[in-house]
């Protein structure tokens, strides 16, 4: 099987797509000549050409809002945030238009658009450049939420997501853009949105996590694993609708459960799954559901700093043990 | 709309004037130096340089008042030694320590300096615009003949936030100077790519009532005139200025451009208009300032950045734990 870059995985998707549908077109700010800000679009203008790989001015707020027109009279629009910290601009759009609009019509539109870009706390980029904006979108009934972790995933769900006529929030890793692995070629791969996946089986903890978050959390279970404790690492994909099955099915084997995410702690995806599992088996759990976070404070540019914020390998691990009493 | 010519007779003191070409020179050696401790990785996250442009903050910045505020985007070093920063804290602030403007916080794109009447340094394209508009909302509130002077690139003219904002600091006649620094350039995005129209005093200023006014950006002393008269109709109760400077940056977007949207001819021919060089050969004619002094300021610039980068290096990092500091007023309970 073919290895390739998550970057390259993401163009892939919406290559194929392109090629497979017409009305799938491409839009947002240095997509097309300067071949995205991220090379995700690389080459793209030169295959499809202007009418489809389509350049804007910085107006988030009105292309994220001619996407969401387009889409409702049928076109498949991809609506590229450089950074899904722009996408603030576009908040109004998203979060009234795309997530609402089918709804207050009594189901007579329908809008088969993805938003998509890059996220995450990626470097010394300071509090405005640095949002993982999930749980926010997560928040709204009308929207879907996927995150990808890995090239594979981010190729397989971007292309369901291009195919599904739901609006679609794509949430990528800016530092998971360069990650490689296998990925297949096949136009038909698919991944079904909402379905997590267990990248690691194991037996005594089910860590939950999603994004970058999965490598942090991959690396903190080989650790564990030399210290006799075996984790399973469940990642989301979806994180709405969150595959609760999967999820019920990991921790009534485990008994135990940490989510690991890039996020604030508070009213977030962490917050929002752990009730989730409260509510649904909490006669299953031997100890109280662990967490592992980013610090309760706006992000900061000294990188120190910032490294001191983030979920750790050493504290997954150290929480882990904590449930284990270890 | 009116093109602002440099009169053949000088528009300020001597005195001033080398104090521009001082300031155009301390920011110039700042970005450069800025570019070599990035490429270092001293400089992280996203930087910005100044370099080609600095007639437009000097010029206008000059002639303000104390008491004026200043406002700016993400490419704010220069906006903020203009307004006197000292280049210490900004050095420090690029290198993330506890001594610089932002207390390592802000970095690069989020210099702020309250004491300057600097209100930053705003890294979403378009967000100060409104900001700057409330400044003067409540200067004028308080009754006061301040102004505030707002930077921003060619890019950020098609952002909502302009235009609402517009709107209403001309029906309400706000004492606010927006000063659009048209490079040419939005990213990797031409103005012609970018813009439906390339007068940009159309779409700031007739369109909104507001007097447009572009201004040769690498001219020093035309900018500083054009932004004087701004300055006086705000005072006066006039209401906004729309300028807009034509000028062109140097290097790339950012530290991560490869800058193939321009030719390298495109790029080598801006530099023969670099405001430094002109304004140096200007005041050379008016016999202000012979070679040997010009070298001298050079060689003073030099030492006062090479000063600053050996204070930003050996300033101690930021506490940990001072990421819970500085958030509100109230003591922050973190949400953990
Ligand atoms: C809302 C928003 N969208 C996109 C960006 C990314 N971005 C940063 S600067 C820039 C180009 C801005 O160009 P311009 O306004 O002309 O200013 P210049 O960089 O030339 O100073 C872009 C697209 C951003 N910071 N904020």
């Amino acid at each position: 099987m073919p290895v390739i870059q998550y970057r390259e995985a993401l163009n892939q998707a919406m290559s194929e797509e392109m090629e497979r549908d017409d009305r799938v077109f491409l839009m947002g700010e240095e997509v097309a000549e300067y071949n995205g800000a991220y090379k995700v679009s690389q080459g793209m203008l030169d295959r499809f050409g202007p009418r489809r790989i389509i350049d804007t001015p910085i107006s988030e707020e009105g292309f994220a809002g001619i996407g969401i027109g387009a889409a409702m009279v049928g076109l498949r629009p991809i609506i590229e945030f450089m950074t899904f910290s722009f996408s603030l601009v576009a908040f109004d759009q998203i979060v009234n238009n795309a997530a609402n609009i089918r709804y207050m019509s009594g189901g007579q539109f329908s809008l088969p658009i993805v938003f998509r870009g890059n996220s995450g706390m990626a470097g010394s980029l300071a509090a405005t450049h640095s949002h993982r904006p999930e749980a926010w979108y997560a928040h709204v009934p009308g929207l879907t939420v996927v995150m990808p972790a890995t090239p594979a995933d981010a190729k397989g769900l971007l292309k369901s997501s291009i195919r599904s006529d739901d609006p679609i929030v794509f949430i990528e890793h800016e530092n998971l853009l360069g990650e490689r692995g296998e990925v297949p070629d096949d136009p038909e791969f698919l991944i079904p949105i909402g379905q997590a996946e267990i990248k690691r089986p194991g037996s005594d903890v089910t860590i939950i996590t999603y994004s970058r978050s999965l490598l942090t959390s991959l690396k903190a279970a080989e650790k564990l694993a030399d210290e006799g404790i075996d984790c399973e690492v469940v990642d989301l994909r979806t994180i709405r609708p969150l595959d609760m099955e999967t999820l019920v099915a990991s921790v009534t084997k485990t008994h135990r459960a940490v989510i690991v995410e890039e996020n604030w702690p508070y009213c977030g995806i962490g917050a929002g799954i752990a009730d989730r599992l409260y509510r649904s088996i909490f006669d299953e759990l031997d100890a109280p559901i662990g967490r592992v976070f980013t610090k309760d404070a706006p992000v900061p540019y000294n990188r120190t700093m910032e490294l001191a914020m983030l979920p750790s390998v050493e504290g997954v691990v150290a929480e882990v043990k904590s449930l284990l009493n270890r | 709309m009116a093109h602002a010519e440099t009169d053949a007779k000088p528009i300020t003191t001597r005195h001033q004037a080398l104090g521009w070409l001082r300031q155009m020179l301390l920011i110039r050696r700042f970005e450069e130096r800025s570019a070599m401790l990035y490429q270092q990785g001293k400089i992280g996250g996203f930087c910005h340089l100044y370099s080609g442009q600095e007639a437009v903050a000097v010029g206008s910045i000059g002639v303000l008042r104390e008491d004026d505020y200043v406002i700016t985007a993400y490419r704010d070093h220069g906006h903020a030694l203009a307004r006197g920063m000292d280049p210490e804290a900004g050095m420090a602030e690029m290198l993330g320590k506890a001594a610089g403007c932002s207390k390592g916080k802000g970095g690069s794109m989020h210099f702020f300096d309250a004491e300057k009447g600097f209100l930053g340094g705003h890294a979403i394209v378009g967000s100060h615009i409104p900001l700057a508009a409330g400044v003067a909302f409540a200067i004028k509130y308080r009754g006061g003949d301040q102004v505030c002077l707002c930077f921003f690139g060619d890019g950020a003219m098609d952002q909502g936030s302009l235009h609402e904002t517009f709107n209403m600091a001309s029906l309400w006649k706000l004492p606010v100077i927006y000063i659009v620094e048209n490079n040419y350039m939005s990213m990797g995005t031409q103005l012609h790519r970018h813009s439906c129209l390339l007068d940009l005093t159309i779409r700031g200023g007739t369109a909104y009532g507001i007097p447009g006014v572009a201004v040769d950006g690498n001219d020093v002393e035309a900018v500083a005139a054009t932004t004087r008269e701004a300055i006086a109709r705000a005072r006066s109760g006039d209401g906004p200025t729309f300028i807009e400077a034509r000028t062109y940056r140097f290097r790339g977007h950012s530290m991560s451009d490869p800058m193939k949207y321009r030719t390298r001819e495109e790029a080598e021919k801006a530099r023969e208009r670099d405001p430094i060089i002109l304004y140096e050969s200007q005041l050379k004619e008016r016999g202000w300032i012979d070679e040997p002094g010009i070298e001298q300021m050079h060689e003073a610039v030099k030492a006062e950045i090479d000063e600053a980068i050996e204070f930003a290096i050996q300033a101690p990092e930021p506490p940990v734990e001072d990421l819970y500091e500085d958030i509100t007023v109230a003591p922050h309970i973190p949400q953990e």
